[in-house]
């Protein structure tokens, strides 16, 4: 499909992950023994990040050859080969 | 429950972002296909999660919690076997006639492979009862945000309804897809730390186990009687759910679930949607994994907070009576939320709330509008528009669909009985709806007339079983008995599964005796719509973890598993 929804969903979970840190960090707003917004904050972070990375790999983008050591080694070849000048 | 500055920018964000997609994907919508079957491009961990989080709406977050309340661990059979079976089965044998036979949706199938006539009559039924439900939604959750927040009733189901208006109408059911994807983990992360800091609570599985058996036998069962889901399953009058495990297994286990998760447009769609005939038919077993993990995530809250309403020496928490005397189950889990939540987490537990209405309630519009164009509008009042046209007509069904919606919850405030009649109804077409399709897909014999007439049968026989049987201490009305009262089951439950079990039975016995009756269609036109005259695929290509069948026995042997350690 033409938007990747792990971009959307891992920038979401990022920007709440990041708030709720900071909530539960500085405010600390909490009478139980387990600071739920700090390390339910990082969890949510943990997980955007990942789903946000995975989302922009699996994002078919247009690159030159010569940017990546792949695409260099393939021009390689294909020089010896003769397919190009 | 006060919310803080904070909660609310959580909310502001999830809004922005669900409307952010719908903006970015309102470009992709060139063709009617796009707009209502996502141009069948979707992978199927998307359309597989989609799957589930459109039926995920309100009735599945706040009534089993509830039910967990009331019931305990015996409403895991809501899930364990009240819907993996289904999704198993539809997966590995239902979904190659679905996807394969081209239908658009599951009405325009019965075109297919019966007649015009079935196809309408389950369209129409289908349109009204699609918007009616979304609204009957929307006014359980302005009841909710009302008494929970002190929001007017208006202002939350208005705000609701525009937003996924917005996101609908832009994006159509790529849009509705992408944010239930987005919401089942917004769900998901709302709510698991409930269930941790619960648990902590009450000491635990042994712990809540405890103060369950109190709840139990304080309401006259046996100690075990809320933490097991078969043990006390033998005579309705040992479990709180009030039916014994034949009625359980038939009515829920057969009928109810396979008719829903088999044959409901609602969920089918997404997995129509699928961008490949395997991404097709992994979509509702994909579904399924999640789907067997949620009583932990939505009954084990509502069975904390009975538990802790019921701890002696006071714990903070205990859920409110109604005039009755009756618990208020509906406010468990978002009692729960205020309870253990501050603030942050508590705009991460009521965002995701709002998330599970907004699903459902989507779920509800995307089936609407592709019913109403392509079985409704195309088929009996315009015929061969441009695709252009047709587009343009589904946004248009998007906005009146919604409009429906709200004034049936504005209709619900005011008549509540008009709609528990309604819903009546409607339980009473889609009961027998399932043996329609079994049938038709795997007996090769049966007719347009004989599906026609059995699904009529069907329909009346669920009311006259309703109209001659009554719930024990319920008055002859709304609640059944209207012929006279036969027969008296034990609970409301057990009444509805035993309704479903007639019309099902009555449906599958008139169909059968119609369509030997009357002439077969030719075998050649049932080609991809009938299992014995269409060519098996071969998945041999695909690895083991891709392939239906292998994922089919893997969830089911898990569900079995499940049911064993909960026994």
């Amino acid at each position: 499909m033409q938007l990747d929804i792990r971009l959307p969903i891992g920038l979401m979970f990022t920007v709440l992950g990041l708030l709720l840190v900071v909530v539960g960090a500085f405010l600390r707003p909490n009478d139980h023994a387990v600071n739920v917004d700090l390390w339910w904050g990082a969890v949510m972070l943990i997980f955007g990040v990942v789903m946000f990375l995975f989302g922009r790999r699996g994002t078919a983008t247009a690159r030159l050859t010569e940017e990546s050591s792949e695409g260099q080694r393939i021009e390689e070849m294909e020089h010896r080969s003769g397919l190009e000048s | 429950m006060k919310l803080t500055f904070i909660d609310w920018t959580v909310m502001v964000i999830y809004f922005v972002f669900v409307l952010g997609i719908g903006f970015a994907l309102k470009r992709y919508m060139k063709t009617s296909t796009d707009f209502f079957l996502s141009g069948r491009s979707i992978p199927a961990w998307i359309t597989g999660l989609a799957f589930i989080s459109a039926n995920l709406g309100a009735q599945e977050v706040i009534g089993m919690g509830a039910s967990g309340a009331k019931y305990g661990i015996a409403t895991s059979h809501f899930y364990w076997i009240g819907a993996i079976p289904a999704m198993a089965f539809i997966g590995v044998f239902m979904m190659p006639f679905y996807y394969g036979s081209r239908a658009r949706s599951v009405p325009e199938y019965l075109k297919l492979r019966f007649d015009e006539k079935t196809r309408g009559f389950n369209a129409f039924s289908f349109a009204l009862m699609t918007v009616l439900s979304s609204g009957i939604s929307l006014y359980a959750m302005g009841l909710l945000l009302e008494t929970l927040l002190g929001w007017n009733f208006s202002f939350s189901i208005l705000i609701a309804a525009a937003i996924v208006l917005v996101y609908v109408f832009l994006g159509g059911l790529t849009s509705a897809i992408y944010n239930e994807v987005l919401q089942f983990f917004l769900i998901v992360f709302g709510f698991a730390p409930l269930v941790f800091l619960g648990l902590k609570d009450v000491g635990g599985w042994s712990g809540l186990q405890m103060r369950l058996a109190t709840v139990a036998t304080s309401n006259g069962f046996a100690p075990g009687a809320m933490s097991h889901s078969w043990k006390f399953m033998g005579s309705p009058s040992s479990n709180p759910m009030g039916i014994e495990w034949f009625g359980l297994a038939m009515g829920l286990g057969f009928v109810l679930s396979f008719g829903y998760w088999c044959t409901d447009f609602l969920v089918v769609q997404r997995a129509m949607a699928a961008k490949s005939m395997s991404a097709a038919r992994r979509t509702p077993l994909i579904a399924a994994i999640p789907k067997m993990l949620f009583p932990f995530l939505v009954i084990l809250p509502g069975m904390i907070a009975i538990a802790l309403t019921y701890k002696t020496g006071g714990s903070g928490f205990s859920l409110p009576k109604k005039a009755d005397g009756t618990f208020e189950y509906n406010m468990a889990i978002p009692l729960m939320l205020g309870h253990y939540f501050p603030t942050g987490m508590l705009g991460v537990g009521l965002t995701a709330l709002m998330a599970s209405f907004m699903s459902g309630m989507a779920g509800n519009v995307t089936a609407f509008n592709t019913v109403w164009t392509y079985d409704i509008y195309q088929s009996y009042i315009k015929r061969g528009a441009s695709d252009q046209h047709y587009l343009w007509m589904g946004r248009m069904a998007t906005v009146f669909g919604i409009a429906i919606s709200i004034a049936a919850a504005y209709v619900t405030t005011r008549f509540n009985n008009i709609m528990d009649m309604l819903q009546l109804v409607f339980a009473f077409v889609n009961a027998p709806l399932l043996a329609t399709f079994l049938l038709g897909m795997f007996w090769k014999r049966t007719t347009g007339h004989g599906a026609f007439i059995g699904l009529i049968a069907g329909t009346i026989g669920a009311a006259i079983h309703h109209g001659l049987s009554l719930p024990a201490g319920g008055q002859p009305g709304v609640k059944g008995g209207w012929f006279g009262v036969l027969h008296v089951y034990p609970s409301e439950l057990a009444q509805a599964f035993w309704t479903a079990i007639f019309a099902w039975s009555a449906c599958f016995v008139v169909t059968i005796i119609v369509s030997a009756l009357t002439k077969a269609r030719r075998e050649q036109e049932l080609k991809g719509l009938v299992y014995s005259l269409t060519e098996r695929t071969t998945e041999d290509n695909l690895p083991w973890y891709q392939r239906p069948a292998v994922l089919a026995v893997i969830i089911v042997a898990a569900a079995i598993v499940l049911n064993i350690i909960f026994w």
